[in-house]
C-alpha cells in the first residue's frame, strides 16, 4: 500500500512554512488565477506576521476549494457550499483563531447562497475570500449565478440570459463589515485588501476576480490567460466607497474594483455576550473554548 | 396493576397541559407512582379544542396513550363534546360548569361540576382556573394525595405565583371536598 | 472523567423525552448545539437555548439543517463537544453532512426525533421509518452507529452514552427517537455528577510534524489532532490517505472505506447492547427497538400467562445490526417477530440474517400512532400455530 507516498520536497521555497510542499504540484491550470490569489493569502499572512498555529482555512469544492488542501495551516476541505457553517462552527468553538473560508463564487454564493447572507447578517468574525471566475470550472465549465448575461458555458451553450448577483452589493447589504473586490491582476491591492479582511472583526468579504482560460476563456473565446490579464489591466476601474448599486458585472464590460465597505459593528460573539450579560449580569457564564488539551 | 387514564380538554390557553404536567409530576414524583402524560400538539395546542392525557399506575406505564378514560376533565364544551364518546364505563367526569352543558353520554358517568373559571376570577385571575379545577379533581377522585398534588402545583407554575395558585388549588379542592362521594347525577 | 456538577441537574424531574435528551447532552459536556426548528424534535434546541447561558454553552439557531450539521462538525474539531437535533425532512438534509462527519471521523450527537414520513408527512405523530435512512442515509459505503431510547429516562442516558460512543470511535452517532418518545412526560432520574462516566476525547500524543489525522493505531480509531496547536493538518471529505491528503484512487479508496467499516464492525460486541428476557426457553423472539419495545410488553406477558413460550429482544442500538445474536437464535427458536412503526425496515436486516432458519414475521404499520399490543399478540399467538 503506497497510500502514504512522499513527494520529493524542494527546499528553500520562499512560501514553504505556508504551503504544503509535499503536495505539490497542484492541481490548477497554468494561467489560472488561483496560484496568484493564494501567493495574495500566503503573503497577507507573512506580512501580519499572525501565529499560524492560529489560522485555519477552511474550504468548499471546486478548484478554489482545493485551497485548503495547499495552505500549511490547520484545514478543512469540506463539502460543496458548506465551507461557511462549517467555518461558524470552528470559529465559535476556537474565536482566538483567525478561521478563514477560501471558495468559489459556485461553492459559496449559489449552493451556499443562504449560508453566505446567513453568516454575512450575524457578523461572524470570520473572512471570506470568493474567487469568481464566472463559472463552474471544477465540474468543466457550466453556467453560476455569477456568469454575465451572454456569456457561454456549457449549459448555456446559446449565451447566459439570468442576471447574475452582485457579490459586494450581496454581502454589504447583508450585513458584511468589510468588503472589497480586486482581480487577479492587482496582487499588490488584493494581498492588502485581504490584509485587511483578516485584521477586520466581524464578517469580512474580498472578491477576486480570476481569469479560467480554459474554460471560460476557451468557451467565450476571449484569447489566453495572458489575454485576460490584459483586460483586467485596460477595464478595471478603481473606485472605492463606490454605491454597490453601480457595481454589477456585465459580459466584458469595465470591472470596477476597490474596497468598498470598511464599517464598526459588533460581531455575532460580542453580540451573545452582551445579551446574556444583560439578562443574567453576572451569572452569565460566558463560553470558555475548545482548548484540545482535555 | 392498577391503571388509571386521565383525559384533561378544554381549549388553547386554558392551561390543559400544566394541569396534565401537573397531575402526572404529583403522581410520578411525589406520591411513588408512575405516570406518563402525552398532549395533543400541532395548532389545536395553541387555540381550538386540545388535550392532554395521563396514564397513572402503579407499575411501569407500557402504552403510553389513552384509549378510554376513567377520568375525565372536561374545562370546555368543544373539547367534552369532541372525546365524551372515549370515556370508559363508570367514568368520573370532571367538569367546569358554567362552560360545560352535560349531554347523554351513552354510559355510566359520575360527574361533579364545579364554576371553576367564577372561583379563579373572584380570586383575582382568570388564568388559575386550571388549578381550580386541579384542585377539585383531586378532592373527587382521590387517586393522588392532596400533599402531593400541592407540592407538584407549586413546583410547576411560574415564579411569583406560587401561593395564587395554591390558594386556587385549595378553593377547587375544598369545593370538591363536599361533594365527594356525592356525584350530582348518573347519566 | 466524571460530569461536570454545575451541568448536571441531579434530581428527580418530571421531564419530555426532548427535554431529556437536551438534559443528557448537558450532562455529556456539549457546550455547542447548532439546530433548525423542526417539529417535534425542537424542545431540544428549546431547551439548551435556555439552559447554556449559565453553563458556558454557545447555542445557535442556524439558517437550515445543513448549516446545523457542518456548524457542529466544525465546532467539533475545535475541541467541543457538539450535538443537534432534528426531525423528517430536517433529518435528510443533515444527511450529506453526515457524511462529512463520517468521512472526517468527527465526534458528535444528532438526535432524529423521528415523525411520520414521507415529505413533511405527520409533523405531530410518531414514526420509526428514517431507520433505513440512519442506516444508508447518506451516498457511500459506511458503518454507523443508532441509538433508540423508549422512554425520556432512557433519552437521557442514551444521548450521554451516544456522546461516549461518538468519542471512543470518533463519529458521528445517532439517537433515533420518535415523537411519543420525544413529546411523553414521565419521570427523569439524573443522577449526581460523579456517577456519570464520560468519555473525553482522545488526542494525539505525538509531536507537531510526526502526527497525521488518520495515524494508524491497533484498534483502527486514530487520536485526532487538536486545531491551533502547531499540527497544522489537513482534512478532506474526499478520499484520503493516512495524512488526511485527497488520493483519487482505487487503492486509497478502499483503504479509506475500510477503515470506516472496521471502526464499527470489528467492535460490535463493545458497541451493540441488547436486552433480553425470557430468552432462555423462548420458541418466539419480538425484537423491538425504542417505543415499540415498550409497547410489545403487555402483549408478550399476556402471551406468557398463556403458556405460550415468547421472549423479547430490546434493541438499545439498532445499527449496528445484532446479526450474530439473530443468527444464534434462529436455530434454535420457532419464529421471530419484529415490531416497528414502519412496513419493514429493519425487518429487513432480521429476515436476512434468520435467512429461512425460522419463521421470520413483521407487525409494521405506516406511523401516526405506536402499535396497538393486540396486534403483537395476534402475531405471537400467530406464529406459534
Amino acid at each position: 500500500m503506497s497510500v502514504n507516498a512522499k513527494q520529493p520536497v524542494e527546499e528553500g521555497h520562499p512560501m514553504e512554512e505556508l504551503l504544503r510542499m509535499d503536495r505539490s504540484p497542484h492541481i490548477w491550470c497554468p494561467p489560472c488565477g488561483l496560484g496568484t490569489t493564494v501567493t495574495a493569502l500566503a503573503t497577507a499572512l507573512k506580512q501580519l506576521q499572525i501565529d499560524l498555529n492560529n489560522v485555519a482555512v477552511v474550504s468548499g469544492i471546486g478548484c478554489t476549494g482545493r485551497v485548503a488542501g495547499y495552505m500549511k495551516v490547520d484545514s478543512f476541505h469540506t463539502t460543496h457550499g458548506r465551507a461557511i457553517p462549517f467555518a461558524l462552527g470552528l470559529h465559535i468553538a476556537r474565536p482566538d483563531m483567525k478561521v478563514i473560508v477560501f471558495s468559489g463564487d459556485g461553492d459559496l454564493i449559489s449552493i451556499g447562497g443562504n449560508h453566505f447572507i446567513h453568516t454575512a447578517r450575524r457578523n461572524v468574525d470570520i473572512t471570506v475570500i470568493c474567487v469568481n471566475n464566472f463559472i463552474y470550472a471544477m465540474t468543466g465549465g457550466q453556467v453560476a449565478p455569477t456568469t454575465p448575461i451572454t456569456a457561454k458555458t456549457s449549459t448555456s451553450p446559446y449565451g447566459n440570459y439570468e442576471h447574475p448577483f452582485n457579490l459586494p452589493l450581496l454581502a454589504a447589504s447583508s450585513g458584511a463589515v468589510y468588503v472589497a473586490r480586486w482581480t487577479a491582476l492587482h496582487v499588490r491591492r488584493m494581498t492588502t485588501a485581504i490584509k485587511e479582511a483578516i485584521s477586520k472583526k466581524g464578517f469580512s468579504f474580498v472578491e477576486v476576480i480570476a481569469p479560467c482560460s480554459t474554460l471560460y476563456a476557451r468557451l467565450n473565446k476571449l484569447g489566453s490567460g495572458l489575454d485576460l490579464m490584459k483586460f483586467y489591466h485596460d477595464n478595471s476601474v478603481i473606485k472605492h466607497g463606490v454605491d454597490l448599486r453601480e457595481v454589477d458585472i456585465n459580459y466584458q464590460s469595465k470591472v470596477i474594483v476597490g474596497k468598498f465597505i470598511d464599517i464598526e459593528k459588533p460581531t455575532y460573539l460580542d453580540c451573545l455576550n452582551e445579551g446574556n450579560k444583560r439578562v443574567f449580569g453576572d451569572k452569565y457564564k460566558p463560553y470558555g473554548g475548545g482548548n484540545g488539551d482535555n | 396493576m392498577a391503571t388509571t387514564e386521565i383525559r384533561i380538554t378544554g381549549f388553547g390557553g386554558q392551561g390543559i397541559i400544566l394541569c396534565g404536567y401537573i397531575i402526572g409530576k404529583a403522581a410520578s414524583i411525589y406520591s411513588n407512582q408512575h405516570a406518563t402524560l402525552t398532549q395533543s400538539f400541532g395548532p389545536e395546542a395553541r387555540g381550538s379544542a386540545c388535550s392532554a392525557q395521563v396514564v397513572i399506575s402503579d407499575t411501569r406505564v407500557l402504552y403510553p396513550y389513552v384509549t378510554a378514560p376513567k377520568v375525565m376533565l372536561a374545562l370546555s364544551h368543544d373539547g367534552y363534546v369532541t372525546h365524551k364518546d372515549t370515556m370508559a364505563g363508570d367514568c368520573i367526569l370532571v367538569y367546569e360548569k358554567d362552560l360545560v352543558r352535560l349531554e347523554d353520554h351513552g354510559i355510566t358517568a359520575r360527574t361533579f361540576g364545579i364554576p371553576a373559571t367564577r372561583i379563579a376570577e373572584d380570586l383575582g385571575r382568570k388564568i388559575v382556573l386550571n388549578i381550580v379545577m386541579l384542585g377539585f379533581f383531586g378532592a373527587v377522585t382521590g387517586l393522588i394525595p392532596r400533599d402531593a398534588l400541592r407540592q407538584a402545583v407549586e413546583t410547576s407554575v411560574p415564579v411569583g405565583t406560587e401561593e395564587l395558585n395554591l390558594n386556587a388549588f385549595d378553593k377547587g379542592y375544598e369545593y370538591g371536598l363536599k361533594l365527594a362521594g356525592k356525584a350530582e347525577s348518573k347519566v | 472523567m466524571k460530569a461536570d456538577p454545575s451541568c448536571v441537574l441531579t434530581g428527580a424531574h418530571y421531564l419530555d423525552g426532548n427535554h431529556a435528551c437536551a438534559e443528557g447532552g448537558i450532562a455529556a459536556g456539549c457546550k455547542f448545539f447548532a439546530g433548525y426548528p423542526i417539529t417535534p424534535s425542537t424542545e431540544i434546541a428549546e431547551r439548551v437555548s435556555q439552559r447554556f447561558p449559565l453553563i458556558g454553552g454557545v447555542f445557535i439557531q442556524m439558517e437550515d439543517e445543513l448549516a446545523s450539521m457542518n456548524a457542529i462538525l466544525g465546532a467539533s474539531w475545535g475541541g467541543v463537544k457538539t450535538m443537534s437535533c432534528t426531525s423528517g425532512p430536517g433529518f435528510s438534509l443533515m444527511m450529506e453532512n453526515f457524511g462529512l462527519g463520517i468521512m472526517l471521523e468527527t465526534p458528535c450527537v444528532l438526535v432524529n426525533v423521528q415523525r411520520g414520513g414521507p415529505s413533511t408527512g405527520l409533523p405531530t405523530l410518531p414514526g420509526q421509518a428514517d431507520m433505513m435512512q440512519a442506516r444508508w442515509g447518506s451516498h457511500g459505503d459506511y458503518e454507523v452507529i443508532a441509538l433508540a431510547p423508549d422512554s425520556p429516562q432512557e433519552s437521557f442516558e442514551l444521548v450521554i452514552h451516544a456522546f461516549n460512543l461518538s468519542e471512543k470511535y470518533r463519529m458521528p452517532v445517532l439517537v433515533m427517537t420518535d415523537e411519543c418518545v420525544g413529546h411523553m412526560t414521565e419521570k427523569v432520574v439524573i443522577p449526581p455528577a460523579e456517577e456519570i462516566e464520560l468519555l473525553e476525547r482522545r488526542y494525539t500524543d505525538k509531536k507537531p510534524g510526526e502526527a497525521w489525522p488518520y495515524d494508524p493505531s491497533e484498534d483502527g480509531i486514530s487520536p485526532m489532532l487538536p486545531v491551533g496547536k502547531g499540527y497544522k493538518f489537513h482534512v478532506t471529505g474526499l478520499t484520503h490517505d493516512n495524512r488526511g491528503y485527497p488520493v483519487i484512487n482505487a487503492e486509497a479508496q478502499e483503504w479509506n472505506v475500510r477503515r470506516l467499516m472496521d471502526k464499527v464492525n470489528k467492535h460490535v460486541d463493545d458497541i451493540i447492547w441488547l436486552v433480553e428476557k425470557d430468552i432462555e426457553d423462548a420458541e418466539v423472539v419480538v425484537l423491538a427497538y425504542g417505543i415499540s419495545s415498550r409497547v410489545v410488553q403487555p402483549a408478550i406477558a399476556r402471551a406468557r400467562t398463556e403458556g405460550i413460550k415468547v421472549g423479547q429482544i430490546k434493541m438499545v442500538t439498532v445499527w449496528p445490526f445484532p446479526e450474530k445474536r439473530v443468527r444464534e437464535l434462529a436455530e434454535k427458536v420457532k419464529a421471530m417477530i419484529m415490531v416497528e412503526m414502519n412496513y419493514g425496515q429493519v425487518f429487513l436486516e432480521m429476515d436476512r440474517c434468520i435467512a429461512g432458519k425460522c419463521r421470520s414475521r413483521l407487525v409494521g404499520h405506516a406511523g401516526g400512532t405506536v402499535h396497538n399490543p393486540f396486534d403483537v399478540y395476534n402475531a405471537i399467538k400467530e406464529a406459534v400455530k
